[in-house]
């Protein structure tokens, strides 16, 4: 446990000594806060429902920028051999990097809490649909960045894992955009898959254990899958 | 201390390490000679848990590399080859970072990171990013992650590639020293290296051990003919003949002139007997003048470049 700590801790830093911490956040909120404010007077109501469709649409392309290099860097630089000898198992190492990455990004959102602020001087927003949007946003990300971690396992090449997190990013995004072509099971089906349906769900401030089980599972399983790539590399 | 059995290993297709089997005891310093590409890396990253073999067993103080791996891992410091390192990263967060994640341990011993540090010649540029250092230091930066906590193995892939010779000659004899307490594996394809440093050699060669031994061991184990070559002056008309009539001369491999009346000759004698001095007697006799008389001695060298020639 000690260890993943310090691991976390160590790659949490690397992203304020090299400027990837200042320029992942800059851009992000400078984005989210230009698309923000252009519709706010446009949809004239005082709620952060814009705000969360914009910041779910730029994680789609800021997670995966984020989460690329955190294992493609340690294989492309050679330190992974050093990493996977130290007396960690590689889980504790997924998880490590995973909670780092997370913490930076859970950061990142919650500064655009200043745009509440703009809201609440403004009109009265929903405090309950606002936790349970910034909830719902937490749980989405940490999907997103799972997915990141494990395609950034499957190569050293940086612009692979990107473009690879992003498609399968962007499939768990869409896939409930498109149920109305597949009536019936197939389309409750692809609708429970979406990382959208249930972070609407949890944002209307209703929370129920399916959709948190459901973030639970898709996090697990894709971190699962990134020890399992990682493991791989033993047996090549 | 660290036994294994044989240890194969295939990238696909390609067979790196060929049924492989050896023991090393704690407090040796042992040499993994071979040329590049032999298998040294792939031997020792299986030791260190890096990849598991295709088949056989490594076990290190009874545990398996398999089952027990933390455990292994615990006890080993390793520098892979070219020394990877974070860049961006100082030396002193570096070490204390390795050695928290080694030692799992919260509190960074201060002291022994300074110990570390001034052992490896790091002093002077503790505060420096890793990235803005010379190769050589990197290669010290490297040695020292390996140290900081304190192993009782110690393994090293080619750990005085890209330094100068003052600093190779400094490495080599903080390896010697750290020898003393630690057991050390040391991967090289330079000679010097470890006939220098180890009392063990293993000289690999396309995936199997073909020699093992101390370096006299195998110096003598591999010693062919004496090799001796002279140069004499005066009456050397009938030189040869009476030369090759020696008690233990087996053949005359060159001979040639120098100038009007002196002859330079290159013999070759039967292992174990030394004809220096008959051929000393031989030249009083013969009213001639010994000019030059040297033995050569088959080096380490040789045995090696004999050993890994691939078209022999």
């Amino acid at each position: 446990m000690h260890q993943i700590l310090t691991l976390a801790k160590k790659e949490f830093r690397s992203y304020f000594d090299s400027p990837v911490a200042y320029v992942v956040i800059t851009l992000f909120l400078l984005i989210s806060g230009w698309q923000f404010s252009t519709t706010l007077f446009l949809s004239n109501t005082a709620d952060l429902r814009t705000l969360f469709g914009i910041i779910r649409f730029i994680l789609l392309f800021f997670i995966p920028a984020l989460s690329m290099r955190l294992i493609s860097e340690e294989k492309r630089l050679g330190t992974i051999e050093l990493l996977m000898t130290l007396p960690i198992k590689d889980w504790q190492l997924i998880l490590g990097k995973f909670l780092a990455a997370y913490l930076l990004v859970i950061i990142t959102i919650l500064l655009t809490l200043v745009h509440y602020v703009t809201i609440a001087s403004l009109g009265e927003p929903d405090f309950g649909a606002t936790v349970g949007g910034y909830l719902g946003l937490i749980l989405v990300v940490g999907v997103y960045l799972s997915i990141g971690i494990f395609t950034s396992c499957l190569t050293h090449n940086q612009i692979v894992a990107f473009i690879v997190s992003f498609v399968i990013i962007f499939i768990f995004f869409i896939i409930d955009k498109v149920i109305i072509f597949f009536p019936g099971f197939i389309g409750n089906l692809l609708e429970f898959l979406s990382t959208d349906y249930h972070f609407n769900n949890v944002a209307r401030g209703v929370i129920d254990t399916r959709n948190l089980i459901y973030y639970a599972t898709m996090m697990f399983l894709f971190l699962f899958l990134a020890v399992q790539s990682l493991e791989s590399r033993k047996w090549k | 201390m660290i036994s294994v059995q044989n240890l194969t290993k295939y990238y696909g297709p390609t067979l790196a390490v060929d049924n492989v089997s050896f023991e090393i005891e704690k407090g040796t310093v042992v040499g993994f000679l071979g040329p590049n590409g032999a298998g040294k890396s792939t031997t020792v990253r299986i030791i260190t848990c890096y990849l598991s073999p295709s088949s056989g067993s490594v076990t290190v103080d009874n545990n398996d590399i398999m089952t027990e791996s933390l455990e292994i891992r615990k006890k080993i410091g390793y520098l892979p080859e070219s020394a990877p390192l974070y860049p961006e990263m100082n030396v002193v967060d570096y070490i204390k970072f390795m050695r928290e994640m080694r030692r799992g341990s919260t509190s960074p011993n201060g002291k022994r990171i300074k110990e570390v540090l001034d052992i490896c010649g790091l002093g002077g540029v503790v505060g420096k990013r890793i990235g803005e250092l010379s190769k050589g230091y990197r290669q010290r930066v490297g040695l020292a992650q390996a140290l900081v906590h304190d192993p009782e193995i110690l393994i090293l892939d080619e750990p005085t590639v890209g330094l100068d010779p003052n600093q190779i000659i400094e490495i080599r004899n903080l390896i010697k020293e750290l020898g003393r307490e630690k057991t050390v594996i040391l991967c090289s394809h330079i000679l010097p290296e470890v006939e220098a440093t180890c009392n063990r050699v293993l000289i690999i060669s396309e995936g199997s051990i073909v020699a093992d031994g101390t370096p006299d061991e195998l110096q003598t184990s591999f010693e062919g003919k004496t090799k001796i070559s002279v140069q004499i002056k005066g009456n050397i008309d009938t030189l040869d003949e009476k030369l090759l009539r020696l008690e233990g001369i087996e053949r005359i491999v060159n001979s040639k002139p120098l100038g009007s009346d002196i002859l330079e000759i290159d013999l070759e004698a039967v292992k174990d007997i030394d004809p220096r001095e008959s051929i000393f007697n031989l030249c009083v006799e013969n009213k001639s003048i010994l000019m030059e008389m040297k033995r050569e001695q088959t080096s380490l060298e040789d045995i090696f470049r004999k050993l890994t020639r691939k078209d022999m």
